[in-house]
């Protein structure tokens, strides 16, 4: 890539340095402190990091972290892929991991939904990935339907390739103002964002069993899909209409889906699918997600479930009854401080296996089970709530954002 | 009663229900079930009419498009109005209790037409307000102190029928040091938690409007106090 102005190297440098400084000082893995730094000093440095770059921007409420691993493992087919792998997806974040690989040729970054339009129109990113679009802290982020809206304005000045779930009808929306979009048939699990037309207010007809949908009452629908993740199978069909196996080590449907947003991606940079699905089958877990840990002859596995689409897609991935699951709630800044959204998650699938509840907001949760009838237990943390377990075997824990991380760190980072 | 069961009917869950609403829903069913009243729900669907033989009708939060067209629809209908006359009780929740005012705010703080059930009308504020909330109820209603989160723009003024639910001691509400209001049997208020979970005696004043009766048989309210006590002590103790 060009050099950078001196300016811009220096700060660059900077955001190294204290990035350095803060792992060594075990502070955190550098990611933002770093990126702050070199922001203050040179506010321009996103867009020249950016700059003589093929950049990628993945964006969604579910699964940007996993799609931005699985489309960076993807893309080092080509040659180094800059990325920013521990989720710090705001724009300090975004300059702390292009200027810790500076010379990478190609950048897939995850985006936060609120800070896409910025982003996109300082890097002129020339793909964007777009997922779905569910609520999701509600008392801090924005309004989905207005997120969606911001989008479309942002599509429509910049020319950028997207590439966005065609099952999800507000991502459907907010993608159709750009320039060329893939369509993907990814699949929408969580469906209670949208039962309404964006475009006109009135009813979207879709069926249980069909992921295509359209307005009773204007001409908003499905466009129709180039890439298509089969219903019930592990199959992708890409445009050509060759199948392809998946066969992921990250477990559950919303994976596939992330898969199937890969290959797309993938294909878009001119790699088809036989050159990266190998590629895609190696990534066995995502900042700690889905990792296992042996403590006391269990195997404790984690998962991170941030909202209720989340929620969703991660009891699609338990293992099966009598597995016993702990769930961890926290409501801190990053979880959102209303904890309503426990109402939105159907936890009666849960009945039938042993149940255990931690977390900061564990009572909230408590009177949330007992009104869907699952029996449960309250434990202080996991390690309190394993020990009231059957000795062996597996342990799934689903957990939101800050207690994911407070488990991991009771975990010494082992996963 | 109308019937033989209890009817609760939830007013538009594919445009009101945001905040987790749906627990407002399943906390009146519960407490019915667990006194041996028979009960049924009615989801009713925006592109489709309001039953007007229901018992009680909720309404919940929403983003500021969903509220118009919900209002617009609503109006249209005129379904829960004609169940109000007939003595209904309605609980309204955020957007919901901003449109069944007058008037109420829109996206960009224009005045839009509420459905008129109850005299009040709201507008947007300065400030979002987001946050938990304490406000003690109302004494005529016989309900203990409320908890609550709020997360909203609006500011609610109280015409001279409708009385305020409570005053706040944390938090917003109407912007005036009061929260929520009520009028006959319909009630409205900003908070979510959802209210009926963080406050099961509003979610009994409810159902005993409903039965025209003074008061319940008492239940197990473990797990309603443990998160109350939870709550109402970690907001009172930042003060
Ligand atoms: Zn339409």
């Amino acid at each position: 890539m060009t050099q950078l102005p001196l300016r811009a190297q220096l700060a660059a440098a900077l955001g190294r340095t204290a990035a350095a400084l803060s792992r060594a000082t075990g502070r955190g893995d550098g990611s933002v402190i770093g990126g702050r730094i070199g922001l203050v000093f040179e506010p321009d440095l996103l867009r020249q990091l950016a700059a003589d770059r093929k950049l990628v921007l993945v964006s969604a409420t579910n699964g940007k972290t996993t799609t931005t691993r699985l489309i960076t493992s993807a893309l080092a087919e080509l040659g180094g892929v800059a990325t920013n792998a521990f989720g710090a997806n705001m724009p300090a974040g975004h300059v702390s991991a292009l200027a810790e690989d500076a010379e990478a040729p190609y950048a897939v970054l995850e985006v936060d939904e609120k800070y896409l339009p910025e982003v996109l129109n300082t890097t002129g990113a020339s793909v964007v990935c777009l997922l779905n679009l569910s609520r999701d802290q509600m008392d801090r982020a924005a309004e989905i339907w207005l997120l969606a809206q911001k989008w479309r304005n942002a599509f429509a000045e910049v020319r950028t390739h997207v590439i966005a779930n065609a099952d999800d009808p507000l991502v459907t929306w907010a993608a159709s103002t750009a320039s060329s979009v893939t369509w993907v048939a990814a699949g929408q699990r969580w469906r209670d964002d949208s039962w309404c037309c964006p475009v006109c207010g009135g009813p979207l007809d879709r069926r249980d069993d069909d992921a295509d949908w359209a307005c009773r009452e204007c001409t908003f629908r499905r466009p129709e899909p180039t890439w298509v993740l089969m219903e019930d199978h592990d199959l992708v069909v890409d445009p050509r209409g060759a199948r392809w196996a998946l066969e992921l080590r990250l477990p559950g449907r919303a994976n596939q889906a992330n898969g199937a947003i890969a290959l797309a991606t993938a294909e878009a940079f001119g790699l088809p699918p036989a050159r990266v699905l190998g590629r895609l089958r190696d990534v066995r877990s995502v900042a700690g997600r889905y990792t296992s840990v042996e403590r006391d002859n269990r195997e404790i596995r984690l998962l991170l479930a941030k909202n209720p689409a989340g929620w969703l897609e991660a009891f699609g991935v338990l293992d099966p009854p009598p597995v016993p699951v702990i769930l961890a709630v926290n409501a801190q800044g990053p979880d959102g401080r209303d904890t309503s959204w426990l109402w939105d998650v159907d936890y009666r699938v849960l009945r039938g296996r042993p149940v255990r509840v931690t977390g900061e907001r564990r009572l909230d949760l408590a009177l949330r089970l007992d009104i869907a009838g699952v029996p449960f237990e309250l434990a202080r943390d996991v390690d309190d709530a394993a020990a009231t377990l059957p000795v062996g075997g597996k342990v799934d824990v689903i957990a939101n954002y800050t207690a994911f991380q407070q488990i991991r760190a009771e975990f010494g980072r082992a996963v | 009663m109308q019937s033989d069961k209890l009817r609760l009917i939830w007013i538009y869950p594919d445009l009101l229900s945001t905040y987790g609403d749906q627990g407002n829903v399943l906390v009146l069913e519960q407490r019915a079930r667990r006194r041996n009243i028979p009960v049924e729900t009615v989801y009713v669907r925006s592109a489709d009419p309001i039953p007007e033989q229901g018992d009680v009708y909720l309404l919940g939060g929403g983003e500021d498009r969903p509220q118009i067209l919900a209002a617009a629809r609503l109006r249209r209908d005129g379904g829960l109005g004609r169940a109000v006359e007939r003595g209904a009780s309605v609980f309204a929740v955020c957007a919901g209790y901003q449109l069944i005012g007058t008037v109420f705010g829109g996206e960009e703080g224009q005045p839009v037409e509420g459905v008129g059930l109850i005299d009040i009308g709201s507008r947007r504020g300065e400030r979002r307000a987001v946050g938990e909330i304490v406000a003690e109820v109302d004494p005529e209603l016989g309900v203990p102190t409320l908890t609550g989160f709020e997360n909203h723009m609006g500011v609610t003024d109280l015409g001279p029928s409708v009385r305020p639910l409570s005053r706040t001691v944390v938090g917003t509400g109407n912007g005036d040091g009061t929260e929520g209001c009520y009028s006959g049997r319909v009630l409205g208020t900003y908070l979510h938690g959802p209210a009926l979970a963080r406050n099961p005696g509003l979610a009994d004043l409810l159902l005993s409007w409903a039965m025209g009766v003074e008061t319940l048989p008492p239940i197990d309210d473990t797990w309603h106090e443990r998160l109350r006590d939870e709550r109402l002590g970690t907001v009172l103790g930042r003060q």
